[in-house]
């Protein structure tokens, strides 16, 4: 009993890091931006957090918990949605190849979250010597009393905020997509945009909130990983595949930010799954860590095989929109 | 702060006005480079009236609504919209003065649904009550007698459903100046009927509706006046009930125009080379595009086939090269000297080894037919490269082909290594009808060959089309143009909605008489 509560705590806390970046990746693809950027966004994400972190507190001789919060959660945001910033300004304005520009931005994101963890390593003092204890602990703080209640208090309540807000992201990011105006204009956007032009959107405006803010919360994910799960330390390439997965993710919940919360767990749970099966060597480990790519596989023969158009990738994902023939 | 950056918005007019003039066109005119697509066109529309804008393919009426509904704007004149001077630069302002246009290719958004696209990118609270939307869709509907399901998704729908929901659109954001471009091309006959019935509502409910089409009898059937256009030009202007349809045909295509086009006289009898049988295609969403064609063509002649734009042209050429399947029919083919083959089952492949070609000019030359960024060399290979070894293509024989074409058709290039697609419209078209002929084929079908190209180049290709014709090759020519078409060929088959409505001797045969065999069928749009 206790094995299965570890186990499920365990992937809960592995798949929050790959639902915020579904979250993020679910809102840039509807506006028609196949962003394969998500890793580096999220190692933006995380290095910014980490490092407004850092600097905050040795800044300060009393650091405190509730301004170190905030400042790192806005630093990752913040970071994240560069990135987005990037990759829009790239194939919106210049209308760069979607592929190449998120795979350079994965490229980019990657080294700049090992070049500045190195640095702030250094100015720590030596590899593994970064401490953000205040602001890690802010992160890590759990709800009061709640995760007293016998048997499900600590399954269901002993996370960090990042946890719950990862959620709340799924949830409104749902509603706005299926019940509201803007929401309907972002899928439009996504399934045809000459068709959203002609009725008077913004197309442009559009595909750049989307894939700014959804950077952004790519971001968060890179933040929960560096503050959440890492206690507020850095390794380079500590991260490991969690980006990809997130993209995965993304095909998984066919689109659907409510689907990619039950996903998120399953694909935490598959990621772990290694460490509870007795007699794995180091090889065979490896076997039980393609379980979410597989899966994610047999989803998208799945969903070919089934043709429903709901199912399906927005209609123009991956493609440029310009007005030119009207 | 995301909510309000989202938020953008724009007003719709309401402005509904059941007297006088809704549009008043005075001295439009719009060039395409050198092309005078409208050239100083004065026309109004009432409300409470249906007009129709007639005339051939090319003679601007498309155009013309263009301007209207904002997507060209106009190189001079001026647009009255209920007596006011306006400025349409596109169609966020078109919307608000209550023009609506439905275009031939439906602007729709397949996975939403009707109501879903219906309210899209208007303005209104953040949270889309789409219950409120059905219900008004469904008002709206009653009162003209739509048939609608605001909750069903387009890609569910049929063609005519989806046409509705196009209607439904703009009245739904208040539009009282309709234009259709063309509704009833894809329509069955009772869609037809249905959408007359819905367009007269509208019209008695004060609306202004203007409808673009090419086909006399709906014309005369539903119109309250018709306007006509010829190459660009505004013809005039008659109460339907005055005209007739010879009146209306006569209108539309004009007095005969004399063109020097030599038509040679074939040297030997000719001689039987094709024949096709009752063919009959379907296209994938159930529309007949061939109805039980069957004709005959000969050696050393040249057959024309005229008709208005998707009347079957291209599936005729298409099913004789094997490229479109056919429902039911046989195509004979009779090689010179040799006996008779029926090459309806062969592949494309197949039909193209007996000397059969099909040069296919579509408005995209480079779409089809060659490949822009490779050099002449490499696009004549696309025809050859199943020659050569079985692994190393042969590139010395396509190149040395290349040169002659260049110095046979006087193309204007920098060399056979130039991507083709750095040539001239002319030039483009002379490398894709030297490919063909250089093959020398048995049959050669060209379409719209002259499309886009200047009189020197056209005439070029006539006189290319013409030695074919004395090499005893049978020449099928699609065409647009109904003087060249009778200038240039020696019988004409005139398409109608996928049927054969008749084979004319050129050398006889009337404009006005293809016009009405053109356009009158009445039959068009069978399933």
């Amino acid at each position: 009993m206790a094995v299965i509560i570890t186990f499920l705590q365990n992937a809960i806390r592995q798949g929050i890091c790959i639902l915020f970046g579904a979250n993020g990746e679910i809102l840039t693809e509807k506006s028609g931006n196949l962003n394969l950027g998500v890793p580096g966004m999220m190692y933006m994400g995380g290095i910014a957090g980490l490092a407004a972190a850092f600097m905050y507190e040795r800044s300060t001789q009393t650091p405190n918990p509730v301004v170190g919060f905030l400042l790192v959660l806005v630093a990752a945001l913040l970071a994240g949605g560069l990135g987005g910033l990037i990759y829009s300004v790239l194939t919106i304005s210049l209308r760069a190849n979607q592929n190449v520009s998120g795979l350079a931005l994965t490229t980019f994101g990657v080294g700049v979250g090992n070049f500045f963890g190195g640095s702030l390593s250094k100015l720590a003092g030596g590899v593994g010597q970064i401490s953000t204890a205040v602001t890690a602990n802010a992160f890590r703080a759990k709800l009061p009393l709640l995760p007293k209640i016998p048997v499900v208090g600590d399954v269901l309540f002993g996370y960090g905020l990042l946890t719950y807000l990862s959620i709340a992201v799924s949830i409104v990011l749902s509603w706005f997509l299926n019940c509201s105006r803007q929401g309907l204009c972002l899928r439009a956007v996504g399934e045809n945009p000459a068709t959203a032009d002609a009725a008077g959107i913004n197309v442009s405006l559009y595909k750049y909130l989307a894939s700014v803010i959804g950077g952004a919360i790519c971001g968060l994910g890179g933040l929960y990983f560096v503050m959440e799960y890492s206690g507020g330390t850095w390794t380079n390439n500590g991260f490991g595949d969690r980006g990809w997965l997130a993209v995965a993710l993304v095909i998984f919940a066919r689109w659907r930010p409510l689907n990619a919360i039950w996903g998120s767990l399953l694909f935490g749970a598959l990621y772990i799954l290694y460490l509870y099966i007795p007699g794995l060597g180091r090889s065979t480990q490896e076997i039980f860590k393609m379980l979410p790519y597989v899966v994610t596989i047999i989803v998208l023969i799945l969903i070919s095989l089934r043709k429903k158009k709901e199912d399906q990738p927005p209609e123009s994902l991956g493609l440029h929109y310009f007005r030119e023939d009207r | 702060m995301l909510l309000i950056l989202y938020g953008f918005e724009y007003k719709w007019g309401d402005c509904r006005v059941k007297d006088g003039n809704a549009i008043e066109l005075r001295n439009i005119s719009k060039r395409f480079g050198k092309v005078v697509a409208n050239d100083h066109i004065n026309l109004s529309v009432r409300y409470g009236e249906i007009l129709a804008i007639l005339g051939e393919n090319g003679s601007g009426k498309t155009t013309l609504m263009n301007m209207i509904s904002g997507i060209y704007f106009p190189d001079e004149g001026q647009i009255f919209v209920h007596g006011e001077e306006v400025t349409i630069r596109s169609p966020k302002d078109a919307f608000p003065l209550g023009i609506g246009m439905i275009h031939q290719h439906f602007k729709l958004v397949d996975v939403l649904t009707a109501a879903e696209n219906i309210v899209l990118g208007l303005p209104g609270p953040m949270r889309l009550d789409i219950d409120a939307v059905s219900a008004r869709i469904r008002e709206l509907a009653a009162k003209y007698g739509f048939d609608i399901d605001p909750n069903k998704k387009i890609y569910e729908m049929s063609v005519s459903q989806k046409q509705t929901v196009e209607i439904m659109k703009m009245l739904y954001r208040g539009a009282n100046i309709l234009i259709l471009d063309e509704p009833t091309a894809v329509l069955t006959p009772q869609e037809t009927e249905a959408l007359f019935a819905v367009l007269r509502n509208m019209r008695d409910a004060g609306n202004a509706i203007i409808i673009i089409t090419h086909k006399l009898n709906e014309v005369l059937e539903l119109s309250d006046r018709v306007a006509v256009l010829r190459k660009g030009k505004y013809v005039g202007s008659v109460q339907t009930a005055e005209a007739t349809v010879e009146s209306l045909t006569e209108m539309m295509v004009g007095s005969k125009v004399t063109l020097d086009i030599d038509r040679l006289e074939p040297i030997d009898e000719p001689q039987v080379r094709l024949v096709m049988k009752d063919v009959t295609c379907v296209d994938p969403e159930g529309i007949i595009t061939l109805n039980h064609a069957s004709f005959t063509a000969y050696g050393g002649e040249i057959l024309g086939i005229a008709g208005v734009a998707g009347s079957g042209q291209k599936e005729l050429l298409e099913s004789i090269a094997g490229l479109t399947p056919k429902e039911s029919g046989e195509i004979e083919y009779y090689p010179p000297n040799q006996p008779m083959q029926v090459i309806s089952k062969f592949s494309a492949v197949e039909i193209s080894r007996l000397g059969i070609k099909l040069s296919f000019v579509p408005e995209d030359r480079l779409g089809m037919g060659l490949v822009g960024a490779m050099d002449m060399t490499d696009n004549m290979m696309i025809r050859s490269y199943r020659k050569g070894g079985f692994f190393w293509a042969d590139r010395r024989a396509p190149k040395t082909l290349a040169e002659h074409i260049i110095g046979a058709l006087e193309i204007v290039t920098p060399g056979v290594s130039t991507p083709v697609g750095k040539l001239s419209g002319g030039n483009v078209q002379k490398v894709l009808v030297g490919r063909e002929i250089a093959s020398a084929p048995t049959v050669l079908m060209v379409a719209y060959p002259v499309r886009g190209l200047d009189i020197n180049s056209a005439y070029t290709i006539y006189s290319l089309l013409n030695v074919q014709k004395m090499r005893g090759v049978a020449v099928l020519y699609v065409g647009e143009d109904l003087d060249v078409l009778l200038a240039l060929c020696d019988r004409i088959l005139v398409l109608c909605g996928g049927r054969v409505t008749g084979i004319v001797d050129a050398r006889t045969a009337t404009k006005e008489q293809i016009g009405l065999m053109m356009t009158s069928s009445g039959k068009e749009g069978e399933r």
